[in-house]
Formats: C-alpha cells, structure tokens, sequence
C-alpha cells in the first residue's frame, strides 16, 4: 500500500499544472464553451506535442508508455483546470477502446494519427431512453448488406461527434442480435449531427445515422462479441470522469477554504466560524474520500486486474460526495458563488455532468449490490 | 501509487485470519460487536501475546517486533472483522505503550512496555472529568507534590476498561497557577492504589462500559511521571491522534454489518430494491473509510504522527457504524427492537444494541465536532474560532 504519486507522476503533474494554467484561462474556457467547436487547434497541437495524447499507448505507435494510473494523475489536472475539448473523448473513449480490441492493423493505422493529435475520436453509445450503462441496453441496429454493415438510428450525448474523425459506434449486429463495436468514418455524409445545449457548455451531439454504410473490415474485436468490450470501455470511461472529478473537486475545497478564509463579516473571516469549518472539513473528507477511491479504481484497472467493484464505489461515491462538496461551496462562497462573476460556476456546472455521464450513483449501487452477492 | 499487500502482508493477514477462526471453532469465544473495549478476555490477551501481537510496531529491545503500522493495521483489522475479545490489551498497545515510548523514561519503558507486550499489563484512561469532556484542559484533578510523591485528588469519567485495567493513565493538574493547558502532567497510576476506587456506569444498551474512577489522596511515585512536568496537556493531544487513528472506529460493530448481509440475502430481502439500494451504500461507505484509515497508517509510516488525518477518518468511520446500525434496524423491521435473550431475537440481538450503542461512537475519543475543528484548523489552516 502507498498513496503517494511517484517522482515521473510528479512531474507529470507539475507539468500539466503549469501548463494548464498559462494556456486554459476561465476566459479562454468561456470562449470554448461559447464557441462552434469547442475547442482549439493550437492547444489541441501543443498537447499532443507535450505528448499528452500519446502517454498511455505503447512506444510503437509513437506513445509514452505510460500506464492508466499516469494518465489519471494527467487527468486530475484537467478537470482541475476545467479543460474544454476532445481529449477525454480521443483518448480514454476512443484511442484506448482502439488499443484494447482493435486489430493490430487498425492500431496501427489510427493510433499513430491519434498520438500526433491529427485525428479527434469518439465514442457513440447511449440512446434515446438509454439509462443503463451497458451493452445489452444499446438498441441501434447494424445491418449486414455485401461487405458492409449498414447502421441505422439515434445516439445520444455522444461528446464531440460534431468535430470528431472517427467514431466508435456500439450497435446490435443482425441477425443475431448481438453487440458489435464499428470503428466509423465521423465525417460520412449519412451521418447527421445536432450539438446539444448543456449545462457544463461541453459538446454532447445526437448523432443520427441515416443508413451509414461501414466496411466489415470496420468491426473493432469480433463480430457478435462485443459485450464485454463495451463493458471495459464504461468502467474505463466512469473512472476517467472520476479523475476529472477529483481534479475539480479538490479545486473547489482550495478555493472555498481560500473565500473562507479571505471573506469578513462581524469583522472576522467566515472561516474563522464553527459552521463554516465544519462545512470545510465535510467537504475535505468527501473530496480525500473521492481522491482515493478513484485513485483505487485507477489503479486496479491499470493493473490490468478485475476492478468492476472499485470503478463502481468510486463512481457511486464521487456522484454523491461531489454534490454534497457543490452545495457547501456555494453556501460558504455566498450570493457571489451563483453569479458568474466568480469561477465557482465553471466547476458546478462540469461537475454535474461527470455525474450523469457512464451512470450515477444509483447505477452504480446496483453495480456494487450485485457484487456483494445481494 | 499500489492499493495491493505484499506477500508477507496477505501471508500475515492469514495467519491472522487462521488463529481467530481457530479460536471461535474451539468455542473460546464468539464474535460480537464492541468486543475490542468491552470483551475481556485475559487467556484470548495472553494467546495475542504469545505471537507477539502485542506492541507489534515496537523496538525489539522492549519486547516488541518492530514491525510496520501496515501490519499492525491488518492486525487490528482482523480481530475486528472477527469480533475478537480484545479489550484487556488495546488500550495499552494502541495509544498508552506508545506515550510512554515516546515521551517516558528508560525505566518506564523496561518496566511497562514488556509487560504490555506479554498481555500481563492492562491499561485504562483517566482522562475525561465530569466537568472536562471536549474541553480537556479545564480538568480539575489534581497532583500535589509530596516528597518523592504526586498525591492525586479528583475524579475520572467515562474510563473504558477501567475494572480490569491494572494501570491508568492519568492525567492531572500540576500547576494550578499556569495557564491551563501548560499546567497539566501525565501519570500512570496503579489500580490498586489506596485511595483508588471505581464505580461502574451503566450505558444505554445496559452494559458496563466505562467506570468513574475516584481518587483520594492517592501516591504515585514520581518516576511514573510520563514525559515532562506540566507538558501533559501536549502529550495527550498527541496521543488522542492516535486513539482515533485505527480501523476501531470503522469496525466496531463489523460482526453486525457480515450478520446483516447475510440476514438479507437468506430472507430474500436483498432482492427488494430499496433494502440492496441501502446495503451497497454501506458497503460504498465502509470501503471508502477503509481508505481513509489506511491512509492515516501510510502517514504513521512515514514517521509522522497522525493528526488533521486521524480526525477525518474518525469523524467519517463513527458516522458509518451509526449509519449501519441503522439500516440495520431498518431491514429487520420490527424484529429489529428485540435484545439479546428475547424470544424471536434476530443477530443475537446485535442490531438493537449497536443501534442503541452507537450513539457514543461520535463521543468517545474527540467527539465529531471537535475532530471538524481539527481538521479546519489543522488541516485546512482555517483560523481558530
């Protein structure tokens, strides 16, 4: 057992932290939100030049080397700097759903691009009415016609679609019926994107594919088989957002405490009341809770190991802890906390989408039920 | 970062594992909740001891092992997951052995610490007064120099172990003109003293748990002095870091929590979505203050003494044995309110007794609002109220 980060993981972290705050300004982020894409070019480049997207892929596509737990600590620092764009999507959905099932022909042709922050990827799998995170809830259909699988219907909250080269789509293969992943040409005209308008200014698209041919060669792991694939992308994806979480979380309590401290009223500072203390240390508690469950998830699923139940106490406490950690912060930051005068609202608003996305706490309740045998 | 054991880490943990199901096939004892401070048992202390679990992280050249606060950590664990009877010794091997070694003198340590470590010293505290609970320094009792002597006058509350310790450690006023908190020393006193005397309290599920402890002209030689003179206000919030520091105050009344699931899962009650909604949060909560608690070991580790750390998982753990012992109230309905010996008593009447219990876990040790303070003040750098 050791919780601390290692000297490379360190570094890593100064890096992005330092990084992170010369180039993501609340200004900048703002202007990402308010814009078409949602991201920007330069930044995008630079990160890739850093050698961000490449981390976690093996030296022989042009990666890093690094391992999941690394790329969490990089994670950490980029919803701690509430960082717009694709990254989340290109790398934890799309690159590293590419490295686990792929052939090694696809990873040979798209992760390279990936690394080299050519290509942005995506992964479309919830739907309309979709609200299990699982493989067996996916509805949209692929259709077998010559060497092509024709796919047809709706996908919902897909990140980034709208600026995305290539999407990884979970549909239901017939005739069989069963869960198939296709790596899909994004820009194909059958493909129709509407970005939806959400709280944490992020780009979640409804995708509708009207009749989207993809080569057979297309299929990402096996035809018919892709349950368990789609299962390990979901716990990688909710332990991802996690990281992300703990980032912003651990953000919010150092700039509560900071507001706390600074804030006068009856000629003291606020924090120097019992309530506000004891709001500060519930949120302290919540947010060390939250680093080291997700830092458990991170771990075990880097190890390579079977980490459904940690992903799933993780998720399921995060969800919660870091709503209790919104309502304190708010209620000790003040009327200034809800204007958006003051950063506050950035981390609100992001935080409430991590904990919808890759399920909620409920979801994962039931995840952790059924692994306690219930 | 490495959430896994080492070998000799899981090896030791069995081992563990393997001497506490021997001893509950043998009928020594069974597991029960609370069992850490209110089961005693001198011959289950005595086979401890024999293994050298006692004062496990301790210097060899006082009896101990020298062993990490990780060990010392899964041994705990263990005897907790189990409900062992282990409250002639935990007072002494958690927090008291390790005052005197870390502000005692040569003599107190050869005198007391192999003692502890053979299970044949049992310690209890004297700290609490009727009129100085949270506010610890406004304690009354006093010490009086007399010769070669302290002569201590005053009265102890809410002692645990206090019938069977055969030494307190006590805390008394030796300077009534310095401030408060620099006018207080540290002694262990005797049990058998003259002038001693103890008088059991009655909690609210009916047990014996903690005693008044009465003290009339009672002599304690100076060489039990603990530490400096008038340093003990010092050396008790060092040590309260600890006696908040273990996996005790998530596991007290664990033997409820195994009881509980199974109860569910035999009577088809996990089926119903509220009752499995309720048991995997608690499981979620358990499993996060695991966490909470190894991290205040990997503190103590690092040869740090746990502080802000120690009071955040404390605060956390106590509020989780509450939260179980509610639910598990609530999935036994009706039956829930039947005590031990009753007719119809599900769990051996544990889920009305934790229930009932547990209302002092987020008392004893720095009740949870002080343990906010701490890690406002301490941890977060929040100025003082």
């Amino acid at each position: 057992m050791n919780l601390t980060l290692t000297e490379e993981q360190e570094m890593l972290k100064k890096t992005a932290r330092d990084f992170l705050t010369a180039k993501c300004s609340k200004k900048f982020i703002k202007q990402m939100e308010e814009s078409e894409t949602g991201y920007f070019r330069e930044l995008w480049q630079e990160m890739a030049d850093l050698g961000w997207m490449g981390l976690v892929f093996p030296e022989r596509y042009g990666g890093g080397d690094m391992n999941f737990l690394d790329l969490a600590v990089l994670l950490e620092e980029m919803g701690r700097a509430c960082l717009p764009g694709p990254f989340f999507s290109t790398v934890v959905l799309g690159g590293l759903s590419i490295l686990d099932v792929g052939s090694e022909e696809q990873k040979q042709e798209y992760l390279p691009k990936l690394i080299r922050g050519e290509k942005i990827f995506t992964l479309a799998l919830t739907e309309p009415g979709y609200r299990n995170y699982d493989a067996p809830s996916v509805i949209v259909e692929a259709t077998p016609d010559g060497g092509n699988y024709i796919i047809k219907g709706i996908k919902l909250f897909v990140p980034d679609a709208h600026i995305a080269d290539y999407m990884l789509c979970v549909a239901r293969t017939k005739p069989k019926n069963e869960v198939t992943i296709f790596l899909a040409d994004a820009r194909n005209p059958r493909i129709k994107y509407t970005v939806l308008k959400t709280i944490a200014g992020d780009k979640l698209c409804e995708v509708i594919f009207d009749q989207m041919p993809v080569p057979e060669a297309n299929i990402l792991g096996q035809l018919d088989q892709g349950r368990s694939a789609v299962q390990k992308i979901i716990e990688r994806a909710a332990v991802g957002k996690c990281c992300e979480m703990v980032g912003n979380i651990q953000r919010v309590l150092e700039m509560t405490v900071d507001y706390a401290k600074e804030r006068k009223q009856f000629d003291r500072s606020i924090g120097s009341f019992q309530a506000i203390q004891h709001y500060c240390a519930d949120m302290a508690t919540d947010v060390d809770g939250a680093r080291f469950s997700t830092y458990q998830a991170a771990w075990v699923l880097s190890e390579g190991l079977p980490c459904t139940k940690e992903v799933a106490i993780a998720k399921a406490w995060i969800g919660e802890a870091s709503q209790r950690v919104f309502a304190l912060a708010h209620q000790i930051h003040g009327a200034i906390g809800a204007t958006i005068e003051h950063d506050l609202h950035f981390y609100t608003r992001r935080a409430k989408a991590a904990e919808l996305a890759f399920g909620d706490a409920n979801f994962y309740r039931e995840v952790v039920a059924r692994e306690m045998g219930l | 970062m490495n959430f896994s054991f080492t070998e000799e880490q899981n090896k030791f943990r069995q081992e563990v594992r393997n001497f506490l199901e021997e001893e509950i096939k043998k009928g020594y004892w069974e597991p029960a909740c609370d069992a850490w401070v209110q089961s005693f048992d001198t011959g289950f202390t005595k086979r401890v001891a024999q293994r050298g679990w006692i004062g496990l992280t301790w210097p060899k050249e006082y009896g101990g092992q020298e062993r990490s606060h990780i060990d010392r950590l899964i041994l705990t664990e263990e005897m907790l997951r189990y409900g062992a009877p282990a409250a002639c010794h935990w007072f002494g091997d958690r927090q008291v052995g390790g005052a005197i070694l870390s502000f005692g003198s040569e003599e107190l340590k050869k005198e007391f610490l192999p003692r502890i470590v053979k299970g044949e010293a049992y310690f209890g505290l004297g700290m609490s007064e009727p009129g100085a609970g949270s506010d610890l320094a406004s304690l009354q009792t006093k010490a009086v120099e007399d010769g070669d002597y302290y002569v201590i006058n005053g009265q102890k509350t809410w002692a645990s172990c206090a019938f069977f310790a055969h030494y307190f450690d006590v805390y008394a006023r030796t300077d009534p003109e310095a401030p408060r908190h620099r006018g207080i020393s540290e002694f262990i006193v005797d049990a058998q003293s003259p002038g001693l005397s103890r008088i059991p309290m009655t909690d609210i599920t009916g047990t014996e748990a903690w005693n008044d402890i009465f003290f009339d002209n009672v002599r304690v030689h100076k060489r039990y002095l603990i530490g400096e003179k008038n340093r003990g206000f010092y050396q008790v919030l060092h040590q309260l870091d600890y006696e908040r520091s273990g996996m005790e105050r998530l596991m007290g009344n664990y033997p409820l929590f195994e009881a509980i699931i199974q109860f569910a899962k035999e009577n088809k009650l996990s089926q119903e979505p509220v009752i499995r909604n309720k048991l995997a949060q608690l499981q979620i909560e358990f499993e996060v203050g695991r966490l909470l608690i190894y991290r205040v070991a990997l503190v103590m580790e690092e040869g740090r003494a746990p502080n802000w750390e120690s009071a955040m998982s404390k605060a956390y753990s106590t509020e989780f044995e509450k939260h179980l012992a509610g639910v598990a109230m609530e999935v036994l309905g009706p039956y829930g309110q039947l005590t031990s010996g009753s007719k119809l008593v599900p769990l051996r009447g544990m889920a009305s007794h934790s229930y009932l219990g547990s209302k002092g876990y987020s008392l004893q040790a720095g009740t949870t609002e002080i343990l906010k303070n701490i890690l406002a003040v301490r941890g977060l750098g929040l100025p003082s109220s």
